[in-house]
């Protein structure tokens, strides 16, 4: 046990004191952070200069009005029109929109007259002003009141709450539990294939420089093995850590240090909402934090380790198996393959059935199935699987992983110690039978 | 007594044997030469007494005691395609491999620095081997093979890729470390390296010890009855034997005595000219080995 503690610690340190490492545990998690940053450093230098523009408007009709906005003002100067275009081009006004005589059931002929091509926000904006607009106008001449009819305008939206068997309700929102899975998903698909590879490189190395017959002389290959990925997970769990402690951390200090420079509006909406007030109708802002309030974290997190590490085992065995057999990484491709073809569906699964619908018979049984549970039962735990079908999925992804490494065992042993020969599928299913 | 004996070791894969009931017994203190031509079983057998494989039949004795994974720490392997952590620092990685022998961390401390000072490269020690030349690498790789005082050293082919300075350094310490009473078994093609360095050899041919025994004994057995003449003939009769060379007026023969008595054969020798010079023939180890290699692909 002494020896297979040593491996791990071999593999652990000459990882983690690689700069390559300290780099990419480092700097990856700075990514988001500075991504968050400099959306919000743009949002806030868009709201500190409001460069107005003023956009004249040529109305034929004397009849449409538009609101300006803090972007954009519309100025109605009854300029004629040749007038309002040299105010376009000597620079006077951004843009001139110009309304002909119009037919309100068949409004046609506008045009937006700018010196850059203006953006889709103008356009669009403009469009629902005049079409608001032609629209009160129409309803007006058949007799009704527009401010009326305004006052029935109701919003709703449809709170989701679920229940579960003690009678607790939760407010849960579809988006967010999307996000959790997509995200703890795809982190696991990563994890396996970028660390499943460091094993399997890892294994060429040893095998082809023979360092492996000075280790086998003193340790079991399964011994060996096992201490080979245990350590190389271990590596892959300290970086994991170190990116979720450095993004929360960082990412919290941009968003508070922007926070302070935000208007106050929406905290003192966010303060109204909690003493009471106009709880009816609460800001997405604030039913977001609470649905984030409502996920019961502590488990996700739980269970996203166990299928971290046992999706990591399970599909860790087999690179070794593979980087064992062969005697070059070229030569490893061949066998990498089949191994990717459950990765890459459980990957494709996560999109197409998992996160859309998580009850569905192909989510139950991509989430049950060893090889493509470890990402698929990702997709579905925000949701809330059945406390049975979690049971099954992880008593078999044990399974999965013990099987995996025992078979994996078999091949490591002979492989390692085999050079120069072709292995072909044959050459391993001998070498499995094998039984010395 | 023998610090290692194995009895009738068999090993076959799948459908080649590659050692048939091979028993050598290998002294304690001293060097033992394994020789052989490639494909003749001579890594597998080093691979069984290293326990990195095991053989289908027949028994290994470590000093009297069956072996065990224990003697590991007890034996020490220098494989012949050499090979390190080429990452790994040259001290994290000979504290590695004395550990993983069974050192403790404070001795495999210890004999690190020793080695390190003893061959005089303090500096290399925070350096990476892939940093280090070819050469540099070997002897780190040599350290490592004997950082854990092993009493038995198995070196494959331990002077291949060193320039002539490092041979000759590795081949002192070689000695140096028989001199302290250890056990080496030497595997090599080069037949000059036995003969300076060996005191006991087993020839492997084909999976089977062709030959063993001490290399003076091993010598003499095939030095039998072989002598070079040189002779200043009176006539043109000349004795019986294979005519090496014709320098003026003397000719240089290779004879055998043929039962003879060397004084009878000498008188007779001596009526048909003036000897110049009459030399027991010892073969080289090269000679014996290509002859008897060659004898049984024959045969």
């Amino acid at each position: 046990m002494n020896k297979v503690w040593l491996i791990i610690q071999r593999e652990y340190l000459s990882r983690v004191q690689k700069k390559s490492f300290l780099l990419a545990t480092l700097l990856t998690p700075l990514i988001f952070p500075a991504i968050i940053g400099l959306f919000l450093w743009i949002a806030l230098e868009d709201m500190d200069k409001p460069s107005l523009r003023i956009i004249e408007v040529v109305d034929e009709n004397n009849l449409f009005f538009i609101e300006s906005s803090e972007q954009y003002a519309f100025s109605f100067s009854n300029t004629s029109l040749d007038d309002a275009k040299a105010m376009v081009q000597n620079g006077e006004r951004y843009g001139l929109l110009y309304i002909p005589v119009i037919d309100l059931t068949k409004p046609s002929g506008f045009t937006f007259f700018t010196m850059q091509s203006p953006s889709m926000g103008i356009t669009s904006f403009v469009e629902a002003s005049l079409k608001r607009r032609i629209k009160e106008q129409r309803l007006y001449e058949a007799g009704f009141d527009p401010k009326i009819l305004e006052s029935y305008r109701t919003k709703v939206s449809v709170q989701n709450i679920t229940l579960d068997k003690k009678g607790e309700e939760k407010i849960s929102s579809a988006t967010v539990n999307y996000v959790i899975g997509f995200i703890t998903g795809i982190l696991i698909y990563l994890f396996i294939f970028l660390y499943g590879n460091q094993i399997m490189q890892g294994v060429i190395e040893e095998k082809s420089s023979r360092i492996v017959e000075i280790l086998i002389s003193s340790l079991k290959p399964f011994q060996l093995m096992l201490g080979k990925i245990a350590g190389i997970g271990a590596v892959g769990l300290t970086q994991f850590s170190i990116w979720v402690l450095l993004i929360t951390g960082l990412s919290s200090i941009v968003t508070g240090y922007f926070g302070q420079k935000m208007p106050q509006q929406e905290l003192m909406e966010l303060q109204l909402d909690s003493t009471g007030q106009s709880l009816d109708n609460p800001s997405e802002f604030v039913e977001i934090i609470q649905v984030i309030q409502g996920i019961d974290f502590v488990s996700i997190i739980l269970l996203f380790t166990f299928y971290f590490l046992a999706g990591y085992l399970l599909y860790g065995a087999l690179f070794a198996a593979i980087g064992s057999a062969v005697d070059s990484p070229s030569e490893a491709q061949q066998f990498v393959f089949p191994i990717t073809i459950p990765l890459i569906i459980s990957y494709m699964g996560l999109f197409v059935f998992v996160l859309n619908d998580p009850e569905s018979q192909v989510s139950f049984w991509l989430s049950i199935i060893p090889l493509t549970s470890p990402i698929a039962m990702m997709g579905r735990v925000s949701f809330g699987v059945p406390w049975w079908e979690l049971l099954l999925s992880m008593t078999l992804l044990i399974g999965g992983f013990l099987s995996t490494t025992w078979l994996a065992g078999k091949i490591y042993r002979i492989g390692i110690l085999t050079h120069g020969t072709k292995v072909s599928y044959k050459t391993l299913w001998r070498w499995l039978r094998s039984s010395h | 007594m023998n610090i290692l004996e194995t009895h009738q070791l068999h090993k076959s894969y799948a459908n080649t044997t590659a050692l048939h009931s091979v028993s050598i017994a290998i002294p304690q203190q001293g060097i033992f030469g394994l020789l052989g031509p490639n494909g003749a079983g001579k890594s597998t057998l080093i691979r069984i007494i290293n326990q990195i494989i095991e053989q289908d039949s027949g028994k290994i004795f470590f000093r009297g005691e069956a072996l065990q994974p224990k003697h590991i720490a007890n034996i020490g392997y220098l494989p012949e395609e050499r090979g390190l952590y080429k990452k790994m620092k040259v001290w994290d990685q000979l504290v590695f491999f004395a550990k993983l022998k069974g050192k403790s961390d404070h001795d495999a401390k210890v004999h690190v620095s020793n080695w390190i000072k003893k061959f005089d490269i303090q500096h290399w020690r925070n350096k990476s081997i892939d940093e280090l030349s070819k050469g540099m690498a070997q002897k780190i790789q040599f350290i490592a093979t004997v950082i854990h005082e092993p009493q038995l050293l198995i070196l494959d082919e331990p002077f291949s890729g060193f320039d002539p300075v490092n041979a000759e350094l590795i081949k002192n310490e070689i000695l140096e470390l028989r001199e302290k009473g250890m056990s080496i078994i030497l595997s090599t093609h080069r037949m000059e390296s036995v003969e300076l360095l060996c005191d006991t050899i087993a020839l492997l041919n084909r999976s089977e010890i062709i030959l063993q025994g001490r290399l003076q004994e091993v010598k003499q057995t095939f030095a039998a009855d072989r002598y070079q003449v040189k002779l200043k003939p009176f006539t043109d009769q000349l004795p019986e034997g294979t005519l090496i060379n014709k320098d003026q007026d003397i000719v240089t023969l290779e004879v055998s005595l043929n039962g003879m008595q060397t004084n009878e054969y000498l008188q007779n020798l001596m009526l048909m000219g003036e000897v110049k010079e009459f030399t027991k023939l010892i073969p080289s180890m090269e000679q014996i080995f290509i002859q008897q290699v060659k004898t049984l692909s024959h045969e």
